[in-house]
C-alpha cells in the first residue's frame, strides 16, 4: 500500500499502562496527539504516516510527467486537479506526523538519505498516456481500499487525515476510470495503448498491498493497536473482486491468466506477483527509483535558497515589528 | 513546377518568382470586426494556455509542498481561463474549432501571446518574477474588460478576475519575501527581473487590431494598462529592495505570431498527442 512492510516496534513499557491503552483500542477509542502511548506505537505510527505522506509527494511525479502532454484542455485540467490533491494529501499526513512529534524536514531527509521509503508503485513509469488513466483507475482504487480502511485507525489526526483524504479519491479513480473507457472505447491504438497500461500496471497495483501478512509477527502488533486494520490478503482480495468486473466492461483482455471467478470462495481466484521484482523496487531496482529521488532531491536541493529566504524574510519581519513597538 | 537549384542560381530567378508566386504568409490578413475579435481573444487565450503550461512544469518540482500545491492550483485556473477565452474564440471564428482545436492544432505562427508568457521557467525565482510581472497586468486587464462592449468577454473576465486578483496577492507578496530575504535569494531575484524586463514592453504596445476594438469599446487599449501596471510593479519591487531596470527595451512579436524559440518544443509537447492520433478523442 502507499505504507508498506511497515514494520512495527517492540514495546517494553509498563505492563499496567499498556493494558490501559489496550483497553481503549479495544473499546474504539481513538488516541489523540496529547494522551500516553506506547513508544513502540508512535515509532510505527511516524513510520508508516511518515511513508504515506512521502507516497504522495512522490506519486506527483508519475503523473506530473503528463500534464505538460495531455490531449485536451479538459484532461489537463483534470490531471492538475489531481496533483494538486495528492500533494495536498501529502501535507495533512505530514501535519499528522508531525503530532507525533518529528518535523516534516526530518521526515523528508530520512527519506532522500534512504532511511524512508514510499509506495513501490511510483518506480513503475507512466509510458502513454493511458498509464494516466490506469494510475487513476488502479493505483489510486487500490490506495481507496486500504484508506477506506485506514479511516478506522485508531490515531485520531491520522484516521481524520483518511476520511478528508477518501472524499477526494473517488474523484481519483473515477476520472482515471473514464480517461481510460474513453480509450477502450477509441481508435485501435487509442484500445492498445488502454491495454498496454493494464497490462504493464495490474501486478505493480496489487503489489501495493504488500506481500502476504497473515503469518507476521509485526502485523499482529500493528493490528492489535489498529494501525493496521485488515491483513494485506484481504485488501488485496477486495481490490480484485472489485476491479476485475471493470476491466471486462472495458472489452480489455485480463492482463493475468490465473483470473477466474471461484464460485465455491465467492471470489475472484488469481495469479500472485512477482515478489522478487517488489523486493527488487525496494531495494532501489524499480524502474524510476534512481529518476524519482534524484527529481526529489533536485526539488529541495535547488529549493534550499527559497526555503531560506522566507525564513530569512519571517526573521527580518519579526525583528522590524518587536523594533517598532 | 519547382525550379531545379541550378535554375534558381541564375538571373532567371526573378521571371520563376513571378510566374510562380510563394504562398508566404506576407499578404496581408482580411480586416474585420469578427477577425478582429478572433484575434484579441486568442491574444487572451493564448497568454493563459501558454503560462499554465509553463507554470504546470514545475508539478512536483518545486522547493516546497506549499508550493507545488499553489502552482497546481494556479495553472488550473490559466488552463480553465484558456478553456473560456478559446472557446469563444472558436465560436466568433465559425469555422467549427473549439478551444481544443486552436490550442492542439496551430502552428506557432498562430500563436499569439506575449513572450514574456514563454520564456523558460528558470530557477523558481524566475518563475516567480514572470508571474509577478504577468500579474500584474492581468489584474488591470482583467478589470477593463469586465467593462466590454461585449457581454461575453465581460462575463468571462468577471470570473477570471477573481481568480487573478488571488494570483496577484500571492505572486507580489513572495517577490517582496525573497527580495527582502537573504543576499542569495536578493540575487536570484534581481537577476530575473533584469533577464525578464525586456519582455514586459510588449504588454504596453499596441498594433492596428488593438486600436480597432479599443475603439469598439470591446477590449481595453494596451498603451492604458501601462499606468496601473507601473504603480503596482513600483510598489512592490520597493517594499522587495529590488531595483527596477534603467532599460526602456523591449522585444515584441508574440502578439503577432513571431515566437522566441522556445515556443516550438514547447507546442511540440503540448500538442504531441493530438498530432500524432489526429480524430481520436480523449
Ligand atoms: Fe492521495
Ligand atoms: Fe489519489
Amino acid at each position: 500500500m502507499y505504507a508498506q512492510m511497515v514494520k512495527s516496534e517492540a514495546t517494553n513499557e509498563d505492563p499496567a499502562l499498556l493494558a490501559a491503552f489496550q483497553a481503549r483500542i479495544d473499546a474504539g477509542e481513538k488516541i489523540e496527539p496529547k494522551d500516553w502511548m506506547p513508544e513502540g506505537y508512535r515509532q510505527t505510527l511516524i513510520r508508516q504516516i511518515g511513508q504515506h505522506a512521502h507516497s504522495e509527494v512522490v506519486g506527483q511525479l508519475p503523473e506530473g510527467n503528463w500534464i505538460t502532454r495531455a490531449p485536451t484542455l479538459e484532461r489537463k485540467a483534470i490531471l492538475l486537479a489531481k496533483v494538486q490533491d495528492e500533494a495536498g494529501h501529502g501535507l495533512y499526513l505530514y501535519c499528522a506526523a508531525e503530532t507525533l512529534g518529528v518535523s516534516r524536514d526530518d521526515l523528508t531527509e530520512a527519506l532522500l538519505a534512504g532511511k524512508m521509503k514510499y509506495s513501490s508503485i511510483f518506480n513503475y513509469p507512466t509510458l502513454n498516456w493511458a498509464d494516466i488513466g490506469a494510475v487513476g483507475w488502479l493505483v489510486d482504487g487500490a490506495a481507496i481500499v486500504n484508506q477506506v480502511a485506514l479511516q478506522r485507525t485508531s490515531f485520531g489526526p491520522y484516521a481524520r487525515a483518511m476520511v478528508r483524504i477518501c472524499k477526494e479519491e473517488s474523484f481519483h479513480a473515477r476520472q482515471g476510470y473514464h480517461a481510460i473507457m474513453q480509450m477502450a472505447f477509441g481508435t485501435p491504438e487509442q484500445k492498445a495503448m488502454a491495454q498496454d497500461a493494464v497490462n504493464r500496471l495490474w501486478f505493480p497495483a496489487m503489489m501495493m498491498f504488500g506481500p502476504s501478512d497473515k503469518d507476521s509477527v509485526h502485523s499482529a502488533q500493528s493490528m492489535a493497536w489498529k494501525i493496521k486494520i485488515n491483513t494485506n490478503d484481504e485488501l488485496r482480495q477486495k481490490f480484485v473482486d472489485q476491479t476485475v468486473p471493470q476491466i471486462l466492461y472495458l472489452g480489455l483482455d485480463l492482463p493475468d491468466p490465473g483470473l477466474v471467478w471461484n464460485e465455491a470462495r465467492g471470489h475472484y481466484d488469481f495469479t500472485e506477483p512477482d515478489w522478487s521484482e517488489f523486493y527488487d523496487v525496494l531495494k532501489g531496482n524499480g524502474p524510476c527509483n534512481a529518476d524519482r529521488m534524484a527529481a526529489r532531491q533536485k526539488a529541495w536541493d535547488d529549493g534550499a535558497w527559497f526555503r531560506d529566504g522566507l525564513m530569512a524574510h519571517a526573521r527580518k519581519a519579526a525583528a522590524r515589528k518587536m523594533a517598532a513597538e | 513546377m519547382a525550379p531545379a537549384m541550378s535554375d534558381i542560381m541564375t538571373p532567371d530567378a526573378a521571371e520563376l518568382a513571378r510566374v510562380a508566386p510563394g504562398h508566404g504568409k506576407a499578404a496581408a490578413e482580411s480586416v474585420s470586426p469578427e477577425r478582429d475579435l478572433f484575434v484579441g481573444l486568442t491574444r487572451l487565450g493564448d497568454n493563459t494556455l501558454i503560462l499554465g503550461h509553463r507554470v504546470s512544469e514545475w508539478c512536483g518540482h518545486s522547493p516546497i509542498l506549499e508550493e507545488d500545491i499553489a502552482l497546481a492550483n494556479m495553472a488550473l485556473d490559466l488552463i480553465g481561463q484558456t478553456q473560456l477565452w478559446l472557446g469563444l474564440a472558436g465560436q466568433v471564428e465559425g469555422a467549427g474549432r473549439d478551444a481544443d482545436a486552436l490550442a492542439f492544432r496551430r502552428d506557432a505562427w498562430d500563436f499569439r501571446n506575449l513572450l514574456l508568457v514563454e520564456r523558460p521557467n528558470g530557477d523558481f525565482g524566475h518563475t516567480l518574477m514572470r508571474q509577478f510581472l504577468f500579474d500584474a497586468w492581468h489584474q488591470p486587464m482583467l478589470a477593463a474588460l469586465q467593462g466590454s462592449s461585449d457581454a461575453r468577454i465581460a462575463e468571462i473576465a468577471a470570473k477570471a478576475a477573481k481568480e487573478v486578483a488571488y494570483h496577484v496577492e500571492r505572486s507580489a507578496d513572495l517577490v517582496i519575501r525573497l527580495g527582502d530575504g537573504t543576499e542569495d535569494s536578493h540575487q536570484r531575484m534581481q537577476a530575473a527581473l533584469e533577464a525578464l524586463w525586456p519582455y514586459t514592453g510588449e504588454m504596453f504596445l499596441g498594433d492596428p487590431t488593438d486600436a480597432r476594438l479599443a475603439e469598439a469599446g470591446v477590449m481595453p487599449a494596451p498603451e492604458g494598462l501601462r499606468a496601473p501596471w507601473e504603480a503596482s510593479v513600483t510598489a512592490v519591487l520597493a517594499e522587495a529592495t529590488l531595483v527596477r531596470p534603467a532599460s526602456a527595451f523591449a522585444h515584441k512579436g508574440g502578439k503577432q505570431g513571431r515566437h522566441t524559440e522556445h515556443m516550438g518544443h514547447l507546442l511540440t509537447s503540448m500538442q504531441w498527442l493530438q498530432r500524432s492520433y489526429p480524430g481520436a478523442k480523449w
